[in-house]
């Protein structure tokens, strides 16, 4: 295990608990699409460039599309009387429960 | 549960999985030390045989280009499900909301997000692009070269309007793009079974190695792929921002 390595896996892990910890959603999107570039970085330095290439490209640029738009989706289905300082993601329940 | 009884029990039962990982960790080979015959022989033999330098991306459209028909098949069938769901999810009367939709200019985007949105979309075609037909030759294939694609129109309209994006990759185009992948990835197999009496047998010739036309049918594989998993992610997100586009006049609750 080559410097390289360690320090990508540490990397990684740093950010898993990141996200893990981050109370808004849209915080932990962006941190996602971080830990996909950690992810990258460590496949390439365990040499497996394919994996990297698909771990860019999916966490770099599918999920953060998906996942944004679902959240400004399910944010645009929050009544007014929310207040500007929401974690943007949480739909009521009532509301949930008529889909 | 209080969150200090929680916090308690994931130390604890985190303790115990951390001892058992590292005990079970302990007595692997090291990183690199592989004795596997199977492989050995695949990639000293069949690969080379076929003249394809990516060994991951000729596995996986040609050794086991099964497993990729039924993946293509997955992601069809995924898509097909989400497209049925989002289109029925609209409402009748939205064509005014739909024109308000369309005339939406992505607030927020700074002059310099729209300069490098710009840049980007020539980047990423050509890559894109790049990726697509050096399948069989290095790192990357059809997968990859697909979803890369795909987030050119994507960076269109973070460029620009909304309206931009449907005119750019409107509706029809992306489905044809999409159903033209998974048809031409089938009809590839078919080849190979009127060719060679195997579906997807290789029956192209080989051609001599680090060329674009070598591998046989690998990079008409990988074009196919390319073009079904841009279609179908292109799909996914236009359908996702029509959601998200034209529910900013709806009221909450009503569906």
């Amino acid at each position: 295990m080559t410097v390289l390595q360690v320090s990508a896996l540490a990397i990684v892990a740093l950010c898993g608990t990141a996200i893990v910890l981050n109370p808004s959603p849209l915080r932990q999107t962006l941190l996602m699409a971080i830990l996909g570039f950690a992810l990258t970085a460590l496949f390439f330095a365990f040499q497996a460039p394919d994996v990297a290439l698909s771990e860019l490209v999916v966490s770099g640029i599918a999920l953060p599309l998906i996942v944004l738009s679902a959240l400004r989706r399910l944010a645009d289905q929050n009544p007014e009387g929310r207040g500007k300082e929401s974690s943007g993601a949480q739909a009521e329940p009532p509301t949930q429960g008529k889909h | 549960m209080s969150a200090r009884g929680r916090t308690l029990l994931f130390l604890v039962s985190g303790t115990g999985l951390l001892t058992v990982l590292l005990i079970g960790l302990h007595g692997l080979p090291a990183f690199g030390d592989f004795h596997g015959v199977l492989s050995h022989a695949i990639t000293t033999r069949e690969l080379e045989a076929r003249h394809a330098t990516d060994y991951v991306t000729a596995l996986n459209f040609d050794l086991r280009a099964f497993d990729t028909v039924g993946e293509e098949a997955i992601l069809f069938a995924a898509v097909t499900g989400v497209v049925m769901l989002m289109r029925n999810m609209r409402e009748e009367d939205h064509s005014e909301r739909r024109r308000r939709a369309d005339r939406h200019r992505f607030q927020g985007a700074s002059e310099a997000l729209r300069v490098q949105a710009l840049l980007m979309v020539a980047l990423l075609v050509a890559f894109g692009i790049y990726l697509d037909l050096h399948g069989a030759l290095t790192p990357g294939g059809g997968f990859q070269a697909g979803i890369v694609l795909a987030a050119g129109p994507a960076v269109v309209m973070l460029a620009g309007r909304y309206l931009t994006l449907k005119r750019i990759a409107p509706d029809w185009m992306i489905e044809v793009l999409e159903s033209s992948g998974a048809a031409g990835l089938v009809l590839i197999g078919v080849g190979g079974l009127v060719f060679g009496g195997i579906f997807l047998h290789n029956f192209l010739p080989y051609g001599t190695p680090d060329e674009l036309l070598s591998a046989g049918t690998m990079p008409m594989v990988s074009v196919a792929v390319g073009l079904e998993v841009t279609g179908a992610l292109l799909l996914i997100f236009s359908e996702f921002l029509d959601q998200s586009l034209l529910s900013s006049t709806r009221e909450s609750g009503e569906q």
